[in-house]
């Protein structure tokens, strides 16, 4: 039986698709079956992060309306077996679909997979309504900035309303310098105001934005800060217990010297 | 009970003139004494009575009997009215603005936190969330958003907090708002309204006793009574 996720902001454009993506994809690359349900109908654009846009036939309204099969609607991952993707429709709107049909598809998904990621809409409308109704588990995405952290604390509030208690979350586009120079929140900060357990951090990276133009999740490739990040968060939601990754560049040969010997960089 | 042959007895108090009603005749039998009572009373005498109707309850209607008879038979003024008694809404009412509600939860942004009595959170209260009290508020946390003390308009109430720094504070109908550049909070501060200048002021916790005696009075009694 597996499990339901809803990956959700309250605010858009802090990255929930891109994270759905790549956790999808880092949760793959450990042998997990994943099924990534779009749910931002009318405005859908999970599958162009995967790079499966052109093999979409069927959508999640056409299950839901009965117009074709749940196994048919699903896009098979071109990189992975193991990776499905529900893609939303881009012609309905969001209240198309109910929040009871949305909670029966995921449940005919669990038996199936190991882990179902529901990419939820930015706002606190109908859209979210649906995404959360079927899932067990949030993850709430922020990034440093004022507007998305108090979006995010609203959300908080709205999963507990919704049942979903101890949401975790991941803080998104982080930019030391900013930080250090006192004009970001900084990672403790964010903690501090949410209260909620933070699962992973992501630096700001040119990497993922390249890697999105060419549908293919930055989880992917084998050595970027933000695909290690991606892959440690997966690493977490398995259980493991993996430490949080260090943002500070590493300067030159005399810092590791120093760095042995005990004494500061 | 003052000389229950009487039915309507007179006598002079340090806050004027108290009138006890005798609370075993009938409401009629009452409403005729008073009015032979104030018959030959002096017409030019414009002192403010105090009404108590001991063991008695008098009903809203009852009340304005009274006070009609009295002020159109006298030059009396009724000033207020006094007993023993009180239904049970009218306790149940009291007892719930007087008794502390505590909540263990966030008030993120977006929620209302309402109670009647005291607020007592032991949580934060975050950008865009609301507490809104009849009476007090006590913040064990960080205070970031709006609290509301005395939200029926008792200007003694307070805002308590281990770390202050609100977006507003308003207490009863007086509002007070943070400067619009960023500011570190600090801990343990309250807020109240200074009633010399009716302006709601921010000081330190032990500074509390100072202002509001009656409420630290009240609060280790409840916490001595358990």
């Amino acid at each position: 039986m597996g499990e339901a996720i809803v990956i959700t902001s309250g605010k858009g454009g802090v990255g929930k698709s891109t994270t759905t993506a790549n956790i999808g994809t880092a949760l793959a690359l450990k042998d997990q079956k994943v099924c990534l349900v779009d749910t931002d109908i009318g405005l859908r654009n999970l599958d162009v992060v995967l790079g499966l846009e052109n093999r979409i036939i069927f959508n999640i309204v056409d299950v839901i309306d009965g117009n074709c099969k749940l196994q048919t609607a699903l896009v098979k991952d071109k990189r992975f077996d193991c990776m499905h993707l529900l893609p939303a429709a881009q012609t309905n709107d969001k209240n198309d679909i109910t929040a009871e049909a949305m909670k029966d598809l995921i449940e005919q998904l669990k038996p199936d997979y190991d882990y179902i990621l529901i990419d939820c809409p930015a706002g606190i409308e109908q859209g979210f309504s649906n995404a959360v109704a079927g899932a067990d588990k949030a993850i709430v995405v922020t990034t440093p900035e004022k507007s998305s952290v108090r979006d995010a604390d609203r959300i908080v509030g709205l999963l507990e309303k919704e049942g979903l208690n101890d949401p975790h979350l991941i803080i998104n586009r982080i930019r030391k310098h900013m930080i250090d120079s006192g004009d970001m929140l900084s990672v403790d900060d964010i903690v501090s105001t949410l209260s909620i357990d933070l699962l992973g951090v992501i630096l700001d990276d040119e990497d993922v934005i390249k890697a999105s133009h060419h549908g293919e999740p930055v989880a992917f490739q084998p050595n970027t800060k933000a695909s290690i990040s991606y892959r440690n968060i997966a690493r977490r939601i398995l259980g493991e217990s993996v430490p949080l990754m260090s943002f500070d560049e590493e300067k030159g040969f005399m810092s590791k010297v120093k760095k042995i010997f005990g004494m500061k960089s | 009970m003052n000389d229950s042959k009487q039915v309507v007895l007179m006598k002079g108090t340090q806050e004027g003139i108290t009138v006890y009603l005798n609370d075993e005749c009938s409401f009629e039998q009452l409403l005729n004494e008073l009015n032979k009572k104030l018959e030959n009373s002096n017409k030019e005498d414009r002192t403010e009575l105090i009404l108590h109707s001991q063991y008695r309850y008098l009903r809203a209607e009852q009340k304005k009997d009274i006070r009609e008879i009295i002020e159109k038979s006298s030059s009396y003024r009724v000033k207020e009215f006094q007993s023993y008694v009180l239904t049970s809404d009218e306790v149940t009412k009291q007892i719930n603005n007087m008794s502390v509600r505590p909540a263990i939860r966030n008030v993120r942004s977006g929620q209302v936190h309402q109670v009647e009595g005291d607020a007592l959170i032991l949580g934060d209260i975050n950008p865009g969330g609301l507490v809104m009290a009849t009476g007090n508020v006590y913040v064990f946390g960080k205070l970031r958003g709006i609290a509301h003390a005395g939200t029926n308009g008792n200007k003694e109430c307070v805002i308590v907090a281990s770390y202050m720094n609100p977006s507003q504070l308003r207490i009863a109908n007086k509002i007070s708002r943070s400067p619009d550049y960023d500011v570190e909070g600090s801990n343990r501060e309250f807020a109240y309204i200074n009633l010399e200048n009716d302006m709601i002021e921010v000081e330190k916790v032990n500074y509390l006793p100072k202002v509001r005696r009656n409420l630290i009075d009240r609060l280790e009694r409840g916490i001595e009574n358990g």
